[in-house]
């Protein structure tokens, strides 16, 4: 793996080849803000908010820092009025989603989200695909999923895999950023738990306890 | 057919096909591509081999089911050679008399040609036609003169001659010059140059590469692939065989449309054809070069138009982008090298081969080479397929070309690009098809499609139609592209409904730059492109839907209303009659009223209205006056 070296807001760094953007400013100390990254899961670039300047090759991109790999002479900025300004956006359209998001509020303050600017869709899930990944990549599971795409998209549990796994499991809970998630498995938890005896019920499989009607 | 195991066996084959044809022969052509086919090309087509017999001309005539000719408007298309009589909207009963007449006689069918809308004039031939005249059909000319389904047509017209000059004249990297010095850029919409892009792979480290083939197009009007592939599919075949010999692959794959059934179809007998013949699998022509291609249907995901997105598909994953780099040039299908192209670019190669990267590269301009397919649709008199130089004018396209627009209207706007690209209005008509200039003046080539609109389009609507589009075919994966869109077609909905709130345009230019600044791939990346264009081109239209719940074109149905003028009215009660809500309140000899709370705003009382009175008004962002009181309704 050969070294490269570039700078970062002014501050010069060797970093090996492979090395993300990310992973360089870090090394230095500088801070750059994300919300889907996470130490055991590869890179997955689905928030943008680490959205960063690089200039190589006498070309200027905004890349996603997560992701983007160190070159040679590359110029970083990681704070521009650009940059700070795509931020706040993107965390406005989170914050229409998950309004009383511990991270997404705390990170708002910082770049002067209005988390009012959007009409409210309180779907509380924000898709970092955390969860999605965890699962899938650490605990080699699959147990939840992202279903549909574009404005539709959305995560669930898939009841088969989930009651046989998720019971004694639950570590992607504390990874949630929202309270998205712990709704998602209660929903699915409901779904796939029978009917108690005693509660009325249709009859014909349904879990409700006040019936179907 | 034994396979064809050298070049000498290949060009005698080639000779014998020609020798058995004999070019002054009459042969019948008859467009069988999907847009004549949904005309009917399949009746006259069964029409045609019956009269064939009964007239008793088998041997005097041959006739030939081809790919799409491109003036799709004008179908089923009959053209007969060596002359290139063209015979318009031709109906099974028509068979008849073309044969009797033109084949027994040698005389023509008048009532079957074409009549310029605008001269009266009629052309008898294929090239005289203005539709024709102006075009430089490079890559779609073959396609009326070739049954897509049989090699001997094409070998009939230089098939396989540049695989035989790649394979035993030139080195690989003498292919990949060649084409870097054609010049050729993609043609997919990115416009990235072929012969880099070749060049990368090619110097991938890697033992095992592939390369594939794009035909997932998924723009709302666009057909320029689907009619390559439906109507040459071995020209693709034979590109895509010189492109995988050049960067050192073995196998190929053909991403294609689960809804382009045709094209489907015509590609699979191309495959089984070329592997029969040899020309496809172990040591073709004897040459030691082995080359496979596997056919994968996609399920109709617009996203999967985007490379990574595609390679994704085809592994078996969601259609869903990865980060580049890595390009797939150095990890792509199977994290391989991996070069993918568009299927018009694909179908270039072969020429470039025969012709020469000289021969190419001296025709369009300086920084777009060759020509280009375009899918001329909208509010234009010729719709169809459109093959031109690079260089040539969106004017000569839409005027010269498709014959201006239909009716008495005025031509409003020309959208390029596709669904991320722009809408362009009259002054910058003269904007040349050419990579750079288009995304200059705002829009962008694309992949082809051409869209005009005329004055009755709305071009706020038409930026919210594109944005509802990319709402459902976004994959949803990142947040400025998910949400970006989202927002953005939440304010032009509203302000096509008399909405939108003052600040609205900033909100518009703010989410426009973070979806356009920070979104993963190119879907992201361009889809505020309709919001931009016609922000910057037509802005007024912007603010009267804001600021005067205004509709300037008289489209937008929640902002108009239809009045019938009191004045004007006659009582003939033809609204009456024709309104399908029961809105209209009349009677005989009375001034009639349109109820507004019943209008379902369909136009049909306007329409319906003799020209003579012209009494039905549609009025936008201003109010409706008062109806008229019953009692003094009675006219005279």
């Amino acid at each position: 793996m050969s070294e490269i070296s570039l700078q970062i807001d002014g501050k010069e760094v060797v970093a090996s080849e492979g090395t993300t953007i990310l992973e360089a400013a870090r090394s230095l100390g500088i801070e750059i803000p994300t919300v889907c990254d996470h130490a055991q899961l590869s890179p997955y670039g689905a928030c943008r908010i680490c959205t960063v300047e690089a200039v190589s090759n006498g070309r200027t991109n905004l890349v996603a820092s997560c992701q983007y790999p160190v070159e040679k002479d590359m110029v970083v900025r990681t704070k521009t009025e650009q940059i700070d300004k795509i931020r706040k956006v993107l965390l406005e359209q989170m914050l229409s989603h998950a309004p009383d998001s511990e991270q997404l509020v705390a990170l708002g303050q910082i770049y002067g989200a209005d988390r009012d600017r959007f009409e409210k869709e309180a779907s509380f899930c924000i898709l970092c695909g955390l969860c999605v990944r965890y699962c899938a990549e650490v605990k080699k599971k699959d147990a939840i999923s992202f279903f549909d795409r574009g404005a539709k998209r959305e995560i669930a549990f898939l009841p088969e895999i989930a009651m046989r796994e998720c019971w004694d499991c639950k570590e992607c809970f504390p990874l949630c950023p929202t309270s998205a998630l712990q709704a998602a498995y209660v929903l699915t938890e409901a779904l796939m738990t029978p009917a108690e005896a005693d509660a009325p019920s249709c009859g014909g499989g349904c879990s409700s306890r006040e019936g179907c009607g | 057919m034994s396979r064809i195991k050298s070049t000498a066996e290949l060009e005698a084959l080639r000779k014998e096909i020609l020798a058995q044809r004999d070019p002054d022969k009459p042969c019948i052509t008859l467009c069988s591509g999907s847009a004549c086919n949904a005309t009917g090309s399949g009746k006259v087509a069964a029409a045609l081999e019956l009269e064939i017999e009964k007239q008793g001309v088998t041997t005097e005539v041959v006739s030939r089911r081809t790919g799409c000719h491109g003036f799709c408007e004008q179908g089923p298309i009959v053209v007969i050679y060596p002359q290139g009589i063209c015979y318009l909207k031709v109906q099974p009963e028509d068979i008849a008399e073309i044969i009797s007449e033109t084949i027994k006689k040698k005389k023509i069918v008048e009532r079957l040609l074409y009549v310029d809308p605008n001269t009266g004039e009629t052309a008898t031939l294929e090239e005289d036609i203005p539709f024709y005249k102006y075009q430089k059909r490079l890559v779609l000319g073959s396609n009326r003169k070739i049954d897509p389904k049989s090699l001997e047509d094409y070998l009939a017209v230089e098939g396989y001659q540049a695989i035989a000059k790649v394979l035993f004249e030139m080195t690989p990297e003498q292919v990949v010059g060649e084409v870097k010095d054609s010049k050729l850029r993609g043609r997919g919409g990115a416009g990235f140059p072929s012969g880099l892009k070749w060049d990368f792979a090619r110097k991938a480290p890697g033992d095992q590469k592939y390369v594939v083939v794009n035909c997932d197009e998924g723009d709302p009007g666009a057909y320029m692939d689907r009619s390559v592939m439906e109507g040459n599919p071995f020209a693709v075949l034979e590109g895509l065989m010189i492109g995988a010999y050049a960067i050192g692959a073995n196998e190929g794959y053909i991403y294609v449309r689960q809804e382009y059934p045709l094209a489907v179809a015509n590609l699979t007998v191309a495959i089984e054809k070329a592997e029969e013949y040899g020309l496809l699998g172990k040591n073709i022509l004897g040459s030691g070069f082995d080359f496979t291609i596997k056919v994968h249907r996609g399920a109709g995901a617009f996203i999967c138009g985007e490379e990574t997105s595609l390679l994704n598909s085809l592994e078996g994953k969601a259609g869903e982008p990865n980060a580049r780099p890595p390009f797939p040039a150095i990890r792509g299908l199977w994290s391989k090298p991996t070069n993918i192209n568009n299927v018009e670019t694909w179908a270039n190669i072969p020429m470039i081969i025969n012709k020469g990267a000289a021969f190419f590269s001296a025709i369009g301009t300086e920084s777009s080479k060759g020509t280009k397919i375009f899918s001329l649709v909208g509010k234009v008199n010729n719709t169809g397929l459109v093959e031109v130089p690079m260089g040539a004018s969106l004017r000569d396209i839409i005027f010269k070309i498709g014959g201006g627009v239909p009716g008495d209207k005025k031509f409003k706007a020309v959208q390029t690009g596709g669904p991320s690209g722009g809408c362009l209005p009259d002054n910058l008509l003269d904007t040349k098809v050419d990579f750079d200039e288009l995304s200059q003046a705002g829009a962008m080539m694309g992949s082809g499609g051409m869209i005009v609109m005329d004055e009755d389009t709305c071009l706020v609507d038409i930026a919210r139609y594109f944005l509802a589009f990319l709402s459902d075919e976004s994959c949803g994966k990142c947040t400025p592209c998910r949400e970006g869109i989202r927002q953005m077609l939440k304010i032009l909905t509203n302000m096509t409904k008399g909405l939108a709130k003052e600040g609205d345009i900033d909100l518009l230019f703010e989410l426009a730059e973070a979806t356009k600044g920070s979104s993963m791939c190119a879907l992201g990346k361009t889809a505020p492109n309709p919001v931009l264009s016609t922000l910057k081109h037509f802005r007024e239209e912007y603010e009267a839907h804001i600021n005067e719940k205004r509709c300037p074109s008289l489209s937008c149905k929640e902002l108009i209303a239809f009045h019938i003028e009191p004045e004007k009215c006659k009582g003939c009660g033809a609204c009456f009659r024709k309104c399908p809500a029961e809105a209209i309140e009349g009677g005989k000899k009375r001034i009639h009223v349109v109820v507004q709370e019943k209008c379902t705003k369909c136009g049909g009382c306007h329409e319906a209205c003799p020209a003579a009175f012209d009494a039905v008004n549609i009025l936008s962002g201003v109010p409706v006056p008062e109806a008229t009181p019953e009692e003094a309704r009675a006219i005279g």
